[in-house]
């Protein structure tokens, strides 16, 4: 098992270089740059810009000076906001974004899982279709159309919580985003979570425990419930890597200084070394995520092996 | 029945299904006696496993069970699920068909029997552990310590039963009821695991329901037997009498079913068809990057063939022998070595492209009359699909004349052409996907168990058809079976085959009257005691 995580970790590296190298040209290929403005800058000016953070060297040296800074951990600095490094940035913004995106994944599993399996357990029945009702709901009605309803009744008219802000990371300021990004993925834990029972409930070892006299609850937790976990495992990592790195639109719209505004604003402003920094930090979380489930896989299902 | 521990009265099992109720069960009676075994015999869909489930509280969430079931004065139907808890797995059990699913794949083999003896005896771990492992001694489990440890999918099928049956009988039950334990084993642990039950059914005393399609086990193991057919009992009595003396009409064409008659030998002058020399097929497992290099298995290892024109081959041996990938090799399905020849020509290193045409004279039907013709195309088009690559000229009213005319060889009505697979039985598919073989006017057509799947009357109708359209076409079979009742009735020759190797070759008699090889003795004796 050891020996598997080392070269997992090992074959990461090869794949983090591609997908380094792969979005450092393709960004390049987009026309415009960090100093392009609408109203044009003054030559000088922008000639000594580049100079200054080496954009007048050639691509190929731009790349292979990336690459090296990168292997000593530097991110580099960022176009749009002088005063701070891309790590900066980062160290900045990317515990807000973890806090709320584990706090709507924890949820999400938790109470997404056990929705699926009361669904599954009274299959056809009331209680299964106002599960799937809610998770259809949950997952067609986009996130810009929730958010903005949850701040008119929730935040505006019962103030409950406030409309936005971060407010020092007070509880009470992430109920409102982390409701938000919970709820689509509630919406499909509960739905995985209630198909994998379901099969798991209709297996030829549930019915050999029915036919032992075993009861409910060790049928339903023990011999059910175990097997039903390895969909919503594989689903839950990549989607914590997803959630754990920001979402563009609920940051926007509750005002969050989070990364996940950071790709979508930084793209638009060809802020170079902010892109790639926030490439590198999606493609570690994926991949560590990966590993996780993979991981959990084998504990979950002794069939699993890995050597 | 005053010593009757299980007696059932107007047994009905319904299902509500989207067409309607269908009645399973159709008002079943039926006594079993402490210590006896009783059979339960029928065709698949005679209701005779839904009859036991439903008495088991074990039926399907859309099925019903009415009538009484009535065990040592406790009516059975209609109980509480914890009432009911209360007597299954502990007075009566079931074990069932599936071997390799029916154990929790996630959990060790003495977790799963200590749950139950816990569960049932209100005793401590360590002692429920002790009674497990006493169990894994009794059904003859190697080194119980250690297997208490060991995970199902680590375990043969055959291994994987005698857990079930370890697991049935921990609580010292006083009915044990089978469906169908031994179907899916092969021929020699089949007989292992029958005769492990019988000897366990004497020791401890208990009553034994056993269903099954097998009227060769039945005579082996019960006292019993009773006849099921569309939910309904045709007939009952003891064994002896049943065999020696059928009543019912259906009993009796049950009892015909067991395929008959030989087939003779090819002239000793008709030319060669197939000549394979040495044949190997090896499978890499696992290997990668950074994984390093695969292991290599052995499935086929340097076996020799040679099949005449009208000739028909009967391989067999049971599953993992290889017989299935020797097949496959000789028709260029499966890489391999050794050289193989078809009529005079040397195919072993002819690429995709040069095998295409001779693809036509080549044709394989194979076990799985389900899962081998396409759900999306009707009857007629998949007869017809392998016109289209090797008669691409003809028009679209020939073929279906083509496909007509190939469905009649088959006897089966060219009316239904237009019909998609599922409409049609298992033994209709069967033959359907013949036609598509012989359509093509094949020489050779490999038939890899194409009876298995089939009930005994109808794979006896397949058999007949088969022989038929040999002599008509003048066709060669290999034919692939781990049933020697079939192969017997099929094949002028045989070979058995163990682990990739060739066993043991011969006629039908020298094979099935006088085996050399121990292996093959101890096939036939597991297939005909």
């Amino acid at each position: 098992m050891l020996r598997y995580v080392i070269r997992r970790l090992l074959t990461a590296i090869p794949t983090l270089f591609v997908i380094v190298t792969i979005s450092f040209f393709l960004m390049r290929v987009a026309p415009g740059g960090p100093f392009n403005q609408e109203k044009g800058l003054n030559p000088d000016i922008k000639a000594n810009l580049e100079r200054v953070y080496h954009l007048d060297e050639s691509l190929l040296m731009q790349y292979l000076r990336y690459l090296w800074n990168l292997v000593r951990g530097d991110f580099g600095p960022t176009y749009t906001s002088p005063d701070f490094t891309v790590a900066e940035r980062f160290a900045n913004g990317l515990p807000v974004s973890i806090q709320l995106g584990g706090m709507a994944l924890i949820l999400a599993l938790l109470i997404g899982g056990a929705l699926g399996i009361i669904a599954a357990l009274h299959q056809n029945k009331w209680e299964d279709y106002s599960v799937i009702a809610t998770a259809t709901a949950g997952s067609t009605i986009p996130t810009f159309v929730i958010a903005p309803l949850f701040q008119l009744f929730f935040a505006l008219s019962l103030k409950w919580f406030p409309v936005g802000g971060w407010g020092d990371g007070a509880l009470i300021n992430k109920v409102g985003p982390v409701l938000t990004l919970m709820l689509p993925q509630l919406a499909i834990v509960a739905r995985l979570m209630r198909g994998s029972m379901i099969e798991s409930l209709h297996s030829h070892h549930i019915r050999t425990a029915r036919a032992l006299g075993l009861s409910d609850y060790a049928i339903i937790i023990r011999h059910a419930l175990r097997g039903a976990l390895l969909p919503v495992v594989s689903y839950a990592g990549p989607a914590a890597a997803a959630l754990l790195t920001g979402s563009v639109i609920v940051e926007t719209i509750f005002s969050i200084p989070g990364v996940g505004r950071e790709f979508v604003f930084s793209a638009l402003n060809r802020d170079y070394t902010m892109v790639m920094g926030t490439v590198v930090v999606i493609a570690l979380f994926t991949i560590s995520f990966n590993l996780i489930v993979d991981i959990l896989y084998a504990v979950v299902d002794p069939r699993v092996r890995y050597d | 029945m005053e010593d009757s521990i299980l007696t059932l009265r107007g047994i009905k099992v319904n299902f509500r299904t989207i067409d309607g109720i269908v009645e399973a069960v159709k008002g079943v009676s039926l006594d079993v006696r402490a210590g006896e075994t009783v059979a339960i015999v029928g065709e698949s869909g005679s209701g005779k496993s839904q009859l036991m489930m439903g008495t088991m509280g074990l039926l399907a969430s859309n099925g019903t069970i009415e009538g009484v079931a009535d065990y040592r004065g406790t009516n059975l139907v209609g109980l509480s699920k914890q009432q009911l808890n209360t007597i299954r797995g502990r007075k009566i059990t079931m074990i069932f068909q599936e071997p390799m699913t029916s154990l929790d794949p996630l959990y060790t083999i003495g977790n799963q029997l200590i749950e139950p003896i816990v569960h049932h005896q209100k005793i401590s771990v360590s002692e429920a552990k002790a009674r497990a492992i006493e169990m894994m001694k009794l059904v003859k489990i190697q080194d119980p310590e250690r297997r208490m440890g060991s995970y199902p999918h680590e375990m043969s099928g055959g291994q994987r039963q005698r857990v079930m049956i370890a697991m049935a009988l921990a609580n010292d039950p006083d009915l044990l009821i089978a469906d169908e334990p031994t179907t899916a084993l092969d021929v020699t642990i089949q007989a292992e695991i029958l005769e492990l039950m019988a000897g366990l059914q004497k020791r401890l005393g208990m009553g034994m329901i056993f269903i099954t399609h097998d009227l060769n086990i039945v005579r082996r193991i019960a006292g019993r037997v009773v006849v099921m057919r569309y939910g309904e009992v045709v007939e009952e009595g003891d064994t002896k009498s049943i065999f020696a003396n059928p009543k019912h009409p259906y009993t009796k064409a049950l009892l015909d079913a067991e395929p008959t008659g030989r087939k003779a030998p090819p002239a000793a002058k008709a030319p060669k068809i197939l000549d394979g020399t040495n044949v190997s097929v090896t499978f890499e497992i696992g290997g990668g990057f950074l994984a390093g290099p695969p292991l290599l298995l052995k499935a086929v290892d340097h076996v020799s063939v040679v099949l005449k024109q009208g000739q028909t081959i009967g391989i067999v041996g049971e599953s993992g022998s290889g017989k299935s990938t020797l097949a496959r090799a000789l028709l260029r399905l499966l890489p391999s070595e050794g050289a193989i020849v078809f009529e005079g020509r040397d195919i072993a290193k002819l690429n995709k492209e040069e095998m295409r045409p001779l693809r036509k004279q080549i044709q394989i039907v194979l076990q799985d009359p389900f899962g081998s013709l396409s759900p999306r195309m009707t009857a007629g088009q998949i007869v017809t699909e392998g016109l289209l690559v090797h008669e691409p000229s003809i028009s679209s009213g020939e073929r279906d004349a083509r496909a007509i005319q190939a469905l009649e060889e088959v006897q089966l009505d060219p009316k239904l052409r237009n019909r998609y697979p599922h409409e049609f039985s298992g033994g209709q598919r069967q033959r359907i996907a013949i036609a598509r073989a012989i359509i093509l006017k094949p020489r050779l057509i490999v038939l890899d168990e194409p009876t298995s799947a089939l009930d005994r009357q109808v794979q006896g109708q397949i058999i007949e058809l088969l022989r038929d359209l040999q002599i008509k076409n003048n066709l060669s079979y290999l034919f692939i079976s781990h049933d020697l009742a079939v192969v017997r009735a099929m094949a002028d020759h045989i070979m058995v085959m163990k682990d990739g190797r060739l066993v043991e070759q011969g006629t039908p008699d020298e094979i099935l009257e006088n085996p050399r090889e121990d292996y093959t003795k101890r096939l036939m004796a597991a297939a005909f005691a």
